[in-house]
């Protein structure tokens, strides 16, 4: 197997990308995938230790992240849905107070 | 160069390029397209780590159901193209100013910190099997699986509830 620093450093840099991608970007169905990309290198890094160290508990918890992550974006897609519909936008900038 | 190396610098300029083109693309539906083809790449990054189950977990959950869902959501609101005006015009070269400085610091750690991470060792057989991870699932984790039920049955009734119409 390859050395897991090259696994973990790919895993940095696909969540450096994601946080860029969450401050720059002003829709918010892009920061929401940003943020899908986060959890997922994160998960590349968990199934990288879980192979050095050869134990199934890092797999098990990309497992619950998956998990989390399928109800976080059915919330979420939700809540912006139900924004779009008052506000006809879902530029986050626009999205500012929290009256509805 | 072994081929595992080759196989990993060719899947992981995918998975980068992928990554950049979600984040810069102006289209929201070619975004998520692009998502899907990361989220592909990295399945195969689980299979060259012995984490079968897993890499097929990756495609139906996330490739299939989660990017589906975006996709509809996407096209329900018509939100393909929204024009954005810029009201923080030095925000962006600051993001990816810092996005770099985050980057050489990691690659830093990375590079001098490199030897602590011991060679790994040869997967034991069933390593990644849809049967090892039942097992300690259900007898280490079993808690925090039942928990997830009740995580996924709230963000349930909160999706019905939020879409719901107010008459």
């Amino acid at each position: 197997m390859l050395p897991a620093t090259y696994y973990v450093g790919l895993s940095a840099i696909l969540f450096i990308i994601g946080v860029v991608g969450v401050i720059t970007r002003r829709n918010a169905i892009i920061i929401f995938m940003s943020i899908e990309l986060m959890l997922n290198s994160a998960n590349l890094a968990f199934v990288a230790f879980a192979r050095v160290h050869e134990a199934m508990s890092g797999q098990v918890f990309v497992f619950f992240v998956l998990a989390v992550a399928a109800a976080e974006v059915a919330v979420g897609l939700a809540l912006m849905v139900s924004i779009f519909h008052t506000k006809h936008s879902i530029d986050v900038d626009n999205i500012s107070s929290l009256k509805g | 160069m072994t081929l595992e190396l080759i196989l990993f610098i060719i899947l992981a300029l995918v998975a980068v390029a992928a990554a950049l083109g979600m984040v810069l693309s102006r289209n929201t539906v070619y975004s998520a397209l692009f998502l899907i083809l990361n989220f592909v790449t990295v399945a195969v990054f689980y299979l060259m780590l012995n984490a079968a189950f897993l890499a097929m977990a990756q495609i139906t959950v996330y490739a299939g159901a989660i990017m589906v869902l975006f996709l509809f959501v996407i096209m329900l609101l018509g939100a393909e193209r929204i024009p954005g005006e810029d009201k923080l015009p030095w925000q962006k070269p600051l993001a990816v100013f810092l996005g770099f400085v985050l980057l050489v610091e990691t690659g830093y750690i990375l590079i001098s910190r490199s030897g602590i991470l011991p060679p790994a060792p040869t997967a034991g057989e069933g390593f990644g099997s849809p049967e090892a991870i039942g097992m300690v699932l259900f007898n280490q984790y079993l808690l925090p699986f039942e928990v997830t039920s009740i995580v996924l049955l709230v963000a349930m009734i909160g999706a019905v509830i939020l879409s719901r119409r107010v008459k």
